[in-house]
């Protein structure tokens, strides 16, 4: 087998870039399992979410990341474990890339213990050290991520802060008022807006007078990559991070993607789109299929070997869905945990004034 | 020796920047202006750019920014230039500053200050003219504080700053000039105000009147009235709002009998509804000799005429009809 290949990825789209990322990019094959892997287990575990929320264990909201793994993991790829990452309310691809395990993403869903916020968070309320959230107002990560840039500079590190958002949240007025900052400033922040097509179920030509979502910072640089392909979404954040490293403030990818399910698990998605065209993506796009045939077809690795980290994943699933179906939610004390950092010194009411109970912490906050 | 309010905060913000390298000042004209109302005076040539940033104006950008710095580590003073602005950024406040530590499950701390003038100032009109405490005071994972005095201003701002809860600080214009005597103790670099602690301003027997922030200074006024009708009036100041100190409230209650809250703000879902339902709901209900009863801002959004303005906002003749009202004593 190769230890490494060579692919040549899309065209990217440049605004205010004499130069913009390698359309040549050179893969190891460890690296591309890797991808490959990270890549099937985002996808395998929202469909496990799928079917959880179909059977009722997952409540209320739920948004699938399926069809645009390629962002996740494409970006993790090209930046560090310590640098920021904050996204929107489609955030358990995301909380996996950065390290959660899958029992606690699906946990969370499902609202038990093990979950990574111990079931107080849900599914757009996910965190973990240098991961943000998760967040379930539409745009308000986006000067969240700035701020969360800007204490990186403050320290003087070399960090930056991934900060995601899909096109619909691309029209919020605070995405313009936290670009301005970010470049009168020179704050180290990637924005990445994840174009999925549609926000709910308005398409981006409905939403956006300029669909070119690259070029919306005005004065600040961006680029439009191929989302669907993992080493291109690679190679154009490797070029960002190193315009934030080096000191020239914020860029903007447009990561053009594809979400294959609803805006959420109560939208069958076919009021706005056609099935048709749903399916010509998954055929035509998909970024695991179009991946899986590169890595076959420059002898990276093999069907077996493809099959046997398919496998790995199916037992990982399994594993997952049974703790997050059988584990149990918090006690009933964890109610009036966590609502300051010094709980202690509080007192909480609850339903009625007979209920009112002096606050505690949590073994996590001491 | 005296101080008034705007250097009192001035000078605790002096302080806190310089004991902590985390903290920084951020809002519109907080710098090279040196704050609209000056309570920055001088920091921007004493600690430069990097801590007192200057943002354009664009207060739900600029909150939002805050927060985020406040979760990845930095402890920032966000200034809205009044609260009335600060509407443009409440769910910054709210659903990313507020609830962030409980959604993380007390991973994601986010300890800034929210801070600025609150309230009526004097002929500035409807929209420059409203008390927010209430609207703060009601969202749990938030400390709200207003001060009155000087030395509530230097304690509580620096209590504030130290927490690693996201505290909405409320002050108020009319009173930034108003000089108070503060003590040598005040004056400490470590002089800190518990957050959640009421102050007895004047003791008294028989009634007890509430109020923060000006109110406080109404309230004042209105138990020197009713000392001439032998009415011994104890006069609590809040300084939290959230939590609101029913401790001292209920102590106070089972010794006066009587209870007027005061406050600038609308009367309706108010501080006063607030600490009336909680007195009633409590131990303290039955100590109570009559209704207890509020006095608050009129239920009108503020008019300009000044005429107008004085009958909308709460003063010390109103405060004793109620307590006449309450103690049942008739006009001679």
């Amino acid at each position: 087998m190769s230890s490494e290949a060579s692919f040549q990825v899309k065209d990217y789209k440049l605004h205010k870039l004499e130069q913009g990322p390698s359309t040549n990019v050179t893969v190891t094959r460890d690296d591309a399992l890797k991808y490959y892997h990270d890549m099937v287990r985002v996808r395998r575990m929202e469909t496990a979410a799928s079917n959880m929320y179909k059977e009722k264990i997952i409540r209320g909201f739920c948004h699938l990341y399926s069809g645009q793994e390629a962002c996740a993991v494409g970006i993790e790829a090209a930046i560090r474990r310590d640098d920021a990452v904050i996204t929107a309310y489609r955030a358990h691809g995301w909380t996996l890339t950065r390290g959660a395990t899958m029992t606690q993403v699906l946990a969370e869903l499902t609202g038990r213990q093990s979950g990574v916020q111990y079931g107080k968070g849900g599914s757009m309320h996910m965190y973990l050290p240098n991961f943000y959230g998760g967040n379930g107002i539409v745009g308000a990560q986006i000067p969240l991520g700035t701020g969360i840039a800007l204490a990186l500079k403050y320290k003087k590190t070399d960090n930056l802060c991934v900060t995601l958002y899909g096109d619909g949240a691309a029209n919020q007025g605070q995405v313009f008022e936290a670009y301005n900052m970010a470049a009168l400033w020179k704050l180290p922040v990637i924005y990445v807006c994840e174009n999925n097509g549609f926000g709910m179920g308005t398409s981006a030509e409905r939403s956006s007078a300029s669909t070119a979502y690259y070029t919306r910072g005005d004065y600040i640089p961006g680029i439009w990559v191929d989302a669907m392909d993992v080493l291109a979404m690679r190679e154009a954040t490797h070029f960002a991070a190193e315009h934030c490293r080096t000191g020239k403030g914020p860029i903007v990818l447009e990561a053009a993607t594809y979400r294959y399910y609803g805006h959420s698990m109560s939208d069958p998605g076919t009021s706005y789109r056609k099935r048709e065209q749903v399916e010509e993506v998954r055929k035509s796009r998909d970024p695991i299929a179009h991946f899986k045939d590169r890595l076959l077809s420059s002898g990276l690795s093999t069907e077996e070997e493809l099959k046997s980290i398919e496998q790995d994943v199916v037992k990982e699933v399994a594993e997952a869905v049974q703790i997050a179906k059988s584990d149990k939610e918090l006690p009933p004390d964890e109610l009036w945990t966590d609502v300051y950092p010094d709980n202690d010194q509080f007192k909480f009411r609850g339903v009625t004034p007979m209920s009112i109970k002096q606050g505690r912490k949590s073994a996590r906050q001491q | 020796k005296q101080l008034n309010v705007r250097d009192a905060l001035n000078s605790a913000l002096d302080e806190e920047l310089a004991r902590d390298e985390r903290v920084f000042i951020l809002g519109e004209e907080v710098a090279q202006y040196d704050g609209a109302y000056k309570v920055t005076k001088n920091l921007w040539k004493k600690y430069g750019d990097e801590r007192v940033i200057d943002t354009p104006i664009t207060e739900m950008g600029f909150a939002g920014v805050a927060v985020g710095a406040a979760m990845a580590g930095l402890r920032p003073v966000c200034e809205f230039m009044t609260w009335n602005f600060a509407m443009q950024a409440i769910d910054h406040i709210i659903n990313s500053a507020a609830k962030t530590l409980y959604m993380s499950a007390g991973l994601v701390k986010v300890p800034i200050v929210f801070r600025g003038p609150n309230g009526a100032a004097a002929g500035v009109a409807a929209q420059h003219s409203q008390d927010f405490g209430p609207w703060y005071a009601q969202c749990p994972g938030l400390k709200v504080v207003a001060p009155y005095s000087s030395e509530d201003a230097r304690g509580l701002l620096k209590s504030a700053i130290r927490d690693d809860a996201p505290v909405v600080f409320l002050e108020n214009e009319i009173l930034y000039g108003l000089p108070f005597d503060i003590s040598g103790e005040a004056m400490d670099k470590e002089f800190l105000i518990p957050i959640g602690k009421a102050k007895v301003e004047k003791q008294g027997k028989n009634v007890t009147l509430v109020s923060y922030s000006r109110g406080v200074q109404t309230c004042i006024e209105a138990a020197k009235e009713l000392q001439k009708l032998n009415v011994d009036a104890e006069v609590i100041n809040l300084r939290s709002l959230r939590p609101i100190d029913l401790d001292t409230i209920i102590q106070s209650v089972k010794k006066t009998n009587h209870l007027i809250t005061v406050e600038q703000g609308w009367p309706v879902c108010g501080i006063g509804s607030e600490i009336s339902a909680s007195i009633v709901e409590g131990e303290a209900f039955n100590y109570l000799d009559a209704p207890i009863l509020r006095v608050t801002g009129a239920d009108v959004p503020m008019p300009y005429a000044k005429g107008l303005e004085a009958m909308a906002l709460p003063q010390a003749h109103d405060v004793v009809s109620a307590v006449r009202q309450c103690l049942n004593i008739r006009q001679n």
